[in-house]
């Protein structure tokens, strides 16, 4: 039963497009049919239980996986039938973090980050060195420039993907689970950062998190994901308010409710 | 009955799929070096890790084989009182044979598990979709400089292992059995002749070209083998089979190579 995006009425460009998403590693059936639309310069916050594919969604986006069934189109063009060049022109508006942080781990941070810059451009050491420590300052890491990844907490490692994601001031970032693993400080602060960037740059967001309600104030459209389907794709106030079952249990479980019998609960909070 | 056809069948198609890929990813690489810019530092760079690097050790296995080489060569050749063709002998057998498949399979060991080990990681932690979605060509970015460093290297590697393997054999003629100097290198410049200089330049060339690309292509399609190349324990395994899978293919490349340039 899933709900058709709640978007009619949004009129800036598509820039991303999954249609009847389906898609099976051997026998397990893990998108069953994900219809998404992302709005240019809006930012779609993308929520459900671990494990129901929401870093596979990402990848489909990113063109690293490919759909059973169904389309995924960036900018109009389905991945699908892209050459690796045409793909690669698409990816070079994008910023991505993965869930992982996949950092480059024969390399130092201050490489990571400027990795892309030394490849992608043509700018000489001084630029890139202002536009890397620039980066990193913003994620407060301009101590452990010398540090390998393997020698960093795993908020540090995470801070590192998003500078690296951010360096080249892409149109489309993918944030998988950006503040997993940060404290609420660190978290707040990334979150003002997003918020001012988005403002300067006006990009476009897919974020995928499991910091509900907070990770609401910087969406505009929330999904949850749940069977293998979207159960609904909506503005973040009407998704508190929705009325569509499964988006409400979700809701109330983050508020708080943790479905104990009444005797468990009492027993729970005496 | 049906199973045994099915799983025939099945393995028909793992095996077609894997010498495809190693198709496709050699095809890929090549086209990578033609449509973009040409950067000569990681190239560098991997000529030392392949080429300067096993510098030792092909001086090492060099010097032994030559001298090995001298010592049997001696034995047999003084049974028909032909000691004097010990110079050619030991050149021809280095240049034309041992020395190309020797360095080869030293460099296997040294630098193609280190290659296929790295790319495998890289693989397995998902650094080379990091890649591509920075619009980086891992095939440009990650292979090519490799592919190029090891199509430089063996032949310059091999020519040491010939030079040394050379004097090894000087070494135990002169040393062990007083043979006479002048014969054995002026009997090497009579016989050994372009031809089997050509016949080790290739090999070595071909080698090269074999041993970084099967590595490479193991360790960039790790997580496509057949037995599951998860986790430290699918790297190391899929790094032997692809030392085992190279330096098979170099012995097979070798009798190849000898069997048209004869
Ligand atoms: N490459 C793969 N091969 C096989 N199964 C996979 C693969 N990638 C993901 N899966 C399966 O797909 C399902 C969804 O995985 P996914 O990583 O998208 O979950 P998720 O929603 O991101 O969870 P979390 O919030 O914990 O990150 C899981 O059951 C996982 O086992
Ligand atoms: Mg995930």
């Amino acid at each position: 039963m899933s709900t058709v995006n709640s978007q009619a009425q949004n009129n800036s460009p598509v820039v991303i497009e999954l249609a009847g998403v389906k898609k099976r590693f051997g026998r397990q059936m893990v998108l069953r049919g994900v219809d998404l639309v992302v709005h240019e310069g809006r930012t779609l916050v993308i929520v459900g239980a671990s494990g129901t594919g929401k870093s596979v969604i990402i990848k489909h986006m990113l063109g690293l996986i490919n759909p059973s069934r169904g389309t995924v189109k960036v900018f109009g063009r389905d991945l699908q039938r892209l050459n690796r060049r045409e793909l690669n022109e698409v990816r070079s508006s994008f910023g991505v973090l993965f869930q992982n942080a996949a950092l480059f781990d024969s390399m130092n941070v201050y490489d990571n980050v400027a990795l892309p810059l030394r490849e992608r451009t043509r700018q000489s050491k001084e630029e890139i060195h202002g536009k890397v420590m620039g980066k990193l300052e913003l994620m407060g890491l301009e101590k452990s420039v010398d540090k390998f990844p393997a020698q960093l907490s795993g908020g540090m490692r995470k801070r590192v993907g998003l500078a690296r994601a951010l360096v080249l001031d892409p149109k489309v970032v993918f944030f998988d689970e950006p503040t997993t693993g940060l404290d609420v400080h660190k978290s707040n602060e990334l979150y003002r950062l997003f918020y001012r960037t988005q403002q300067q740059l006006g990009y476009t967001a897919v974020i995928v998190s499991h910091d509900v309600p907070k990770i609401f104030k910087l969406a505009d459209e929330v999904a949850l994901l749940a069977d293998g389907q979207v159960q609904g794709c909506m503005p973040p106030e009407d998704f508190q308010m929705s009325e569509q079952p499964m988006i409400r249990a979700f809701v109330e479980e983050t508020m708080g409710h943790l479905y104990l019998s009444d005797e468990e609960e009492a027993d729970f909070y005496a | 009955m049906r199973a045994f056809f099915e799983k025939i069948g099945y393995e028909t198609l793992r095996f077609l799929e894997s010498y495809g890929r190693l198709g496709i990813f050699l095809v890929r690489t090549l086209k990578s070096l033609f449509t973009s810019a040409f950067k000569l530092r990681p190239v560098l760079r991997q000529i030392h890790f392949i080429g300067v690097r096993s510098t030792f050790v092909i001086l090492f296995t060099g010097l032994f084989t030559g001298m090995v080489l001298g010592l049997q060569g001696y034995y047999t050749l003084n049974k028909f009182g032909s000691e004097g063709f010990l110079g050619s002998a030991v050149a021809l057998g280095l240049i034309r044979e041992l020395g190309p498949v020797l360095t080869a399979l030293m460099v296997i060991g040294r630098a193609g598990s280190a290659i296929c080990a790295e790319i495998g990681i890289m693989r397995n932690s998902e650094q080379i979709d990091a890649l591509e979605c920075m619009a980086i060509d891992p095939y440009r970015y990650l292979i090519s400089p490799k592919l190029l460093a090891g199509i430089f290297c063996l032949p310059l590697l091999t020519a040491i292992f010939d030079v040394i393997g050379i004097l090894g054999g000087y070494l135990v003629g002169f040393g062990l059995f007083r043979i006479n100097t002048g014969s054995y290198f002026q009997g090497m410049y009579l016989n050994v002749d372009w031809a089997d200089i050509k016949m080790g330049l290739v090999k070595s060339l071909v080698f090269g070209l074999l041993l970084v690309w099967i590595a490479a292509c193991k360790g960039f399609y790790l997580h496509l083998e057949r037995t599951g190349g998860f986790g430290a324990e699918g790297v190391s395994r899929t790094t032997t089979d692809a030392v085992v899978l190279s330096s098979v293919s170099v012995l097979v490349w070798d009798y190849l190579i000898s069997a048209l340039m004869i």
